[in-house]
């Protein structure tokens, strides 16, 4: 190990894509030194809290801010009646909705925005939130999608009468938002009839929340003298937050700019625009001072974007050797009382016809209805790309599901069914184009590590002893995800095609400053996009430094969520750092006194092809491009790209869990847990570990124990850290990972993103294991989350309880 | 507003008087008062462990103390962890087994890491995440994190230390 | 999450805190480790005008014996109670009790009095107090005045202390020599309340239970003793019929309240459950 070629030692110096780097943001949190948006303080910064509805459904009938006006220290009490005369107080959704800023009239959710209070800090706010007085008259509430669409049921919003048509279609009910159709039904349907097995499972995926560590804030900053207002804000996506503000305020972009500081965790829910942000930027508009609003745990659960609340009906139809031959799925989706979904606008499930998974399946079809209830709005991609994690659940309970009625083994099910190799790229039944998958090595090189087989003989056995005190169950999911949206002809955000962007400057030094559309909140883009462009064009990583998510800075670009950063902006990376390298390529020339053509790139500097001694390196190449260029040609070293990806990319895995259920109390440990991701080209195998740890434990936080329940009167449950479940330590199960490299042949340095695979994958892996462990039983299915009380209630009517 | 009441305690070793509400939680006053925004608020109800400080030698959650409650103690926060330049061993040890990724919960998390190296300094994994867990993730999944405090138990015991994920290890030449 | 304004109280000696319980009575509230009573003030579910803070009074806190009884300030933290050398060797079970509260640093704060005195069917402690069979002490302005935890629950946040009254002590005679016991608590997830949990204090002579006592949590308006099920366990071995039948007993004689941690079933059936495992855990640990 003492000889180290110097490509190596050059290669290490770089630091570029496969090195596991430590991370460039770490020093600022391991110090105490980040800057999150409650770490803001400016001179003169007033504090607002929201006041809001006790009530699910209910009709304001008056509203007294005196008292709480009349108290000292109080600045400012806003409601829709202040609102009004600046149209702000209704906002659009990016679902093509609006949504209430501050109740008009009525209220339609519990914990909806109704005042919001304005004062010198944090305590006075509190204290006077308490004195603002509203009267309600109480309304029948339902929270129910399917009680919701009967011909009696509740009006929840009043303010649709008469509009027959959504921003999706027609809408054939007062609390219909609207259908979704995709894939050939009647072909479907005759596939169905002709096949000799089929199978149907319901199935809900129930409501659950990202539940970040820290909740969503802001703080507004308007400065009336300049006319320029700044927001410093939790946002995945600060470029379209300016967008947002610019339609609602009037004010030019270009007098506003929005600050994503550093973000303590978004996975999703950090996407939308909310009340509490339009409030804060009115007030400090009002006010002329700034405006900080952070919102609590409870507010956070409750208010500020759900994920899922998916009703899904899964249907397959087979041979008799389980070679699928159709999929139909039909999902009730509760959108809450205003339809706030992030997805592509195109898109009302989002990708959710990515559910014909990674099997080739000839023909499927999906119809969805968006429903309205008396809940709060969201349906926000919690850790996964739109509505994936919803179609990968449906397919992979499925295919188990279809596995027991035939009795094939789960894991033999997959492999007759999976897309072979030699399709790809595969045009989906649903219309989608597959990159690139190799799923079957995938599968064996997980049951290979596992002994699968051994694994299924232990629970053969255990099967067979009465005396068990605990029933094992083996579950295995074999999922494909659609990422990196995406293709502008498919897919916009308020009419803004989802492409990314990066803007690369390098310094007479040889230093360099990047800057991206996107944010990162925990993915340590700083380190990673980096690395791609130390590979790309040759500058050490160490001497790059990366910045996001200031709007005044930073090119425009659509945000971080559904895995996007790497298929999407990283390309724009690769892109970006290609300019440059060829730029330099020519200056290298120019000084070496060549043809550009004779010059070939090696790992840091251009040397002429057939004499290695004569190079210049990148360093040297930097200090030229300031002082000595080709005639013609600009000075300086810098490049933009736009980068509008032609496809998305579809990252796969296979996973296995095993799973020991306690007969006598329903508790359930998860024993073993084997991951093995496909992410194409890998950049950072340490922080690619990270991300799949992480994903894999908010994966078992859903399937386990999340869930924000209602009762019948709207009330929701659950909304504190005592009932929802966020995993410790303690809980956490051991992560075992692995991985193949599956290149995407569209993308620049064929990586595809995986930061949502392990969430997306994981939760059905987990409901697969725990219904497996009852597969000899009959059981086909169990509702999540997979709590000791519902596993129990299972065990005991099979009669096999304690 | 309820009378004000001053208070004196050690931050990070440095005397610090504040004047206060008696209801003032400790968290405001260190991240409003006294610009120490290390901690932070993640939940208010003493679950998530982010506001974790020690106090006079004990971990607590700053959310659930009063700052009145804590004349003449000693408070030491994250931002007294690195001393002229230097890492401490167990910011070192984070940042070396990825133990962080948005880095929200990470000064709560190495605050009460501190102590429970003081009061066990050759822990078991086991060990680890039984005393670690008044602290919240949602990132890391907290493996990394148990190497991270295992990582800086062995340097503080004087023993030598490396990553567990090499630089080099996937780059082929 | 504000608690609303109050003033504070810090008093260094029980009779001054007797003095300000007997000037506030009603708009006062002791505060000890703050740990229930804080987040009730946050969520204004709790608005005293005066907070008595026990925290400065040094005698109420520490652990010693005297004779066979077992003596712990009220104001002792339950991390004080982890740590205890004296406790781990004479009285383990309120360590293993201890040990399975909320977490590491809500253990640093929060204290057996505060937990005990909270009158909360959710705590721990109560349910280990009835099955140890322990004594608090209660001094007010007329004194001192010493009950039996068996008479101390009265209902859900409701005890025998007066509203002068402040629990200085906690009296626990040791268990015989070759006692068993166990506290066996379900739960989903660290931090959270009992959905169920069982303390146990067994004695076998000859393979035969001679005395056990049982304290159930959670499971009822207040800590529990589950008699029915420690009549039918005297005198008999602990085989597997006998423990089974202990749990039916026990489980018949709660009335849990349901919420999302289960229905009253699931309640019922999880507090036999934790007396079953609870009763084999102590039988094991029987010596003699």
């Amino acid at each position: 190990m003492n000889e180290i070629s110097p490509d190596l030692s050059r290669l290490e110096r770089l630091e570029g894509i496969g090195c596991a780097r430590k991370r460039r943001e770490d020093p600022r949190f391991i110090q105490g030194r980040g800057t999150y948006v409650d770490d803001i303080h400016l001179p003169g910064m007033l504090f607002g809290v929201m006041v809001r509805s006790p009530y699910a459904h209910a009709r304001i009938k008056s509203i007294d801010t005196s008292r709480a006006k009349a108290m000292p220290g109080v600045q400012a009490v806003l409601t829709a009646e202040d609102l009004k005369p600046l149209k702000l107080h209704w906002m659009p959704t990016l679902a093509g909705d609006v949504q209430a800023v501050l109740a008009d009239g009525k209220v339609v959710f519990q914990n909806q925005e109704v005042a919001f209070v304005v004062a010198d800090d944090r305590y006075v706010a509190a204290d006077a939130a308490e004195l603002v007085e509203v009267e309600y008259e109480e309304l029948p509430a339902v929270v129910d999608p399917f009680k919701a669409m009967q011909p009696g049921a509740p009006v929840i919003r009043e303010d649709l009468a008469g509009k027959d048509v959504g921003a999706h279609g027609a809408r054939r009910h007062h609390n219909h938002i609207f259908n979704w159709q995709i894939g050939d039904r009647d072909r479907t349907d005759r596939a169905f009839d002709a096949a000799p097995v089929t199978v149907k499972q319901e199935m809900l995926y129930p409501r659950v929340h990202p539940c970040p560590l820290e909740t969503c804030g802001c703080v507004a900053s308007y400065d009336a003298v300049r006319g320029d207002l700044t927001v410093w804000i939790t946002s995945q996506a600060p470029h379209v937050v300016r967008t947002v503000v610019g339609l609602l305020s009037s004010i030019p972009e270009s007098k506003i700019r929005i600050v994503s500081p550093d973000i303590g965790g978004g996975f999703g829910n950090k996407v939308g625009v909310y009340p509490g942000y339009v409030t804060a930027i009115v007030a400090s508009i009002v006010l002329g001072r700034p405006v900080k609003w952070i919102e609590s745990r409870n507010e956070n659960l409750t208010t500020t974007a759900f994920a899922r609340d998916y009703w899904m009906t899964g249907e397959l139809a087979a041979d008799t050797d389980g070679r699928i031959k159709a999929l139909r799925v039909n999902v009730i989706a509760d959108h809450g009382a205003f339809d706030a979904c992030a997805d592509p606008t195109k898109w009302p499930a989002g990708m959710f016809h990515v559910c014909t998974g990674s099997y080739d399946i000839p023909n499927a079809h999906v119809s969805v209805d968006g429903v309205y209830t008396n809940k709060f709005p969201g349906g926000v991609s919690y850790r996964c790309s739109f509505r994936v994690t919803e179609a990968v659940y449906l397919i992979e309970r499925m295919i188990d599901v279809l596995a027991q009625k035939l009795g094939i083994d789960k894991a033999e099910i997959r492999l007759r069914n999976f897309i072979p190799e030699e399709k790809f790229p595969y045009h989906s039944a649903l219309g989608l184009d597959y990159d690139s998958g190799n799923y079957a090595p995938a599968l064996r090189k997980v049951l290979k590590a596992v002994d699968y087989d051994g694994l299924r003989a232990e629970q053969a056995a255990k099967r067979a002893d009465p005396n068990c005190p605990t029933l094992m169950g083996i579950g295995i999911t074999t999922f494909t995800e659609i990422v990196g949206a995406g293709p502008s002809k498919s897919c916009d955000i308020l009419g803004i095609g989802m492409f990314d962007s990066c803007e690369i400057r390098v310094h007479p030094d040889g230093s360099a400053i990047a800057r991206m559309g996107t944010i990162s909140q925990g993915q340590g883009h700083q380190t990673t996009y980096a690395q791609i462009i130390a590979t790309e064009a040759g500058i050490p990583a160490s001497l790059i430094n990366v910045e996001e998510g200031d709007t005044s800075t930073a090119p425009y670009g659509l945000g971080t969520y559904g895995s996007r950063s790497t298929p999407v902006a990283g390309a724009a990376v690769a892109r970006a750092s290609h300019k440059i390298r060829e730029k330099a390529r020519k200056i290298a020339a120019h000084l070496l006194e060549v043809s550009p053509d004779d010059m070939e790139f090696d790992l840091d500097q251009f040397r002429v092809k057939g004499d290695p001694s004569r190079a210049k390196s990148m360093k040297e190449i930097a200090w030229a491009a300031y002082n000595n260029v080709p005639e013609g040609m600009e000075m300086g070293l810098e490049a933009v790209d736009y980068y509008d990806p032609p496809n998305f990319t579809f990252p796969f895995g296979s996973y296995l869990a095993v799973v020991d259920i306690q007969k006598d109390t329903g508790e359930i440990k998860v024993r073993r847990f084997y991951a093995l991701d496909d992410c194409g080209t890998r950049i950072n195998p340490m922080i690619i570990e990270g991300q799949i740890h992480g994903g894999l434990t908010e994966g078992f936080a859903v399937a386990f124990g999340q869930e924000l329940p209602y009762d019948e009167q709207g009330n929701v449950l659950g909304g504190t850290l005592m009932d929802y479940f966020l995993p410790t330590s303690m809980e956490t199960p051991h992560w075992e990972t692995d991985f193949t490299v599956t290149p995407s042949p569209h993308h620049p340095i064929g990586a595809k993103g995986v930061a949502e695979s392990p969430h997306v994958g994981s939760i059905p892996c987990f409901s697969n294991a725990v219904v497996d462990a009852f597969a000899h039983l009959g059981v086909t299915h169990t509702g999540m989350p997979h709590n000791a009380y519902r596993t129990w209630q299972q065990l005991r009517d099979l009669n096999i309880a304690g | 507003m309820a009378k004000k009441t001053a208070v004196s305690f050690r931050l990070n070793q440095t005397p610090v008087d504040v004047l206060v509400e008696p209801r003032e939680l400790l968290i405001h006053t260190l991240r409003e008062k006294l610009a120490t925004t290390g901690p932070h608020i993640g939940c208010e109800t003493s679950h998530c462990g982010a506001c974790t400080v020690d106090l006079d030698g004990i971990s607590v959650k700053a959310c659930t103390v009063l700052t009145v409650q804590c004349e003449d103690l000693d408070v030491l926060t994250i931002e007294g962890f690195a001393k002229g330049g230097q890492l401490h061993a167990l910011q070192e040890g984070f940042m070396q087994e990825h133990g962080l990724q948005c880095g929200f919960c990470t000064p709560g998390m190495i605050t009460r890491a501190y102590r429970l190296l003081q009061e066990i300094p050759d822990p078991t994994e086991e060990d680890i995440r039984y005393w670690m867990s008044g602290n919240l993730c949602r990132c890391t999944g907290y493996q990394n994190i148990v190497k991270a405090i295992q990582y800086a138990a062995a340097k503080l015991r004087g023993e030598a230390v490396a990553t567990s994920h090499p630089l080099m290890e996937e780059v082929t030449v | 999450m504000i608690p609303r304004p109050f003033a504070y109280h810090a008093p260094e000696t029980i009779p001054a805190a007797i003095a300000l319980l007997s000037d506030y009575g009603d708009l006062a509230k002791i505060l000890a480790g703050g740990h229930s009573l804080l987040p009730m003030m946050k969520l204004r579910f709790a608005a005293p005008e005066h907070l008595i803070d026990l925290g400065r009074i040094k005698e109420l806190r520490g652990i010693d014996m005297a004779g066979d009884e077992i003596r712990i300030g009220a104001m002792t933290t339950e991390r004080d109670i982890v740590a205890s050398s004296l406790l781990a060797e004479h009285l383990p079970l309120l360590v293993e009790t201890a040990r399975q509260i909320a977490d590491p640093q809500v253990r640093s704060k929060g204290t057996i009095g505060g937990d005990v005195a909270h009158g909360d069917p959710g705590n721990d402690h109560p349910a280990v107090m009835l099955a140890l069979g322990a004594h608090l002490v209660l001094v007010g302005p007329g004194g001192e005045r010493i009950v039996p935890a068996s008479e101390f629950f009265l209902g859900t946040y409701a005890t025998a202390i007066e509203p002068d009254e402040v629990m200085t002590q906690i009296r626990i005679m040791r268990p015989p020599a070759g006692s068993g016991s166990c506290y066996a608590k379900l739960k989903r997830k660290t931090g959270d309340y009992a959905t169920a949990a069982a303390a146990v204090v067994l004695r076998m002579e000859n393979g035969r239970c001679a005395a056990v006592s049982i304290g159930l949590t959670n499971v009822a308006p207040t800590a529990i003793r589950a008699e029915a099920a420690e009549a039918a366990l005297l005198g008999r071995a602990l085989d597997d019929a006998a423990i089974a039948e202990a749990g039916r007993l026990a489980s018949e004689g709660c009335e849990p309240a349901a919420d999302l941690r289960g229905d009253e079933e699931y309640k019922r059936a999880m507090a036999g459950q934790m007396v079953q495992r609870a009763l084999r855990t102590a039988l094991s640990r029987c010596t003699g």
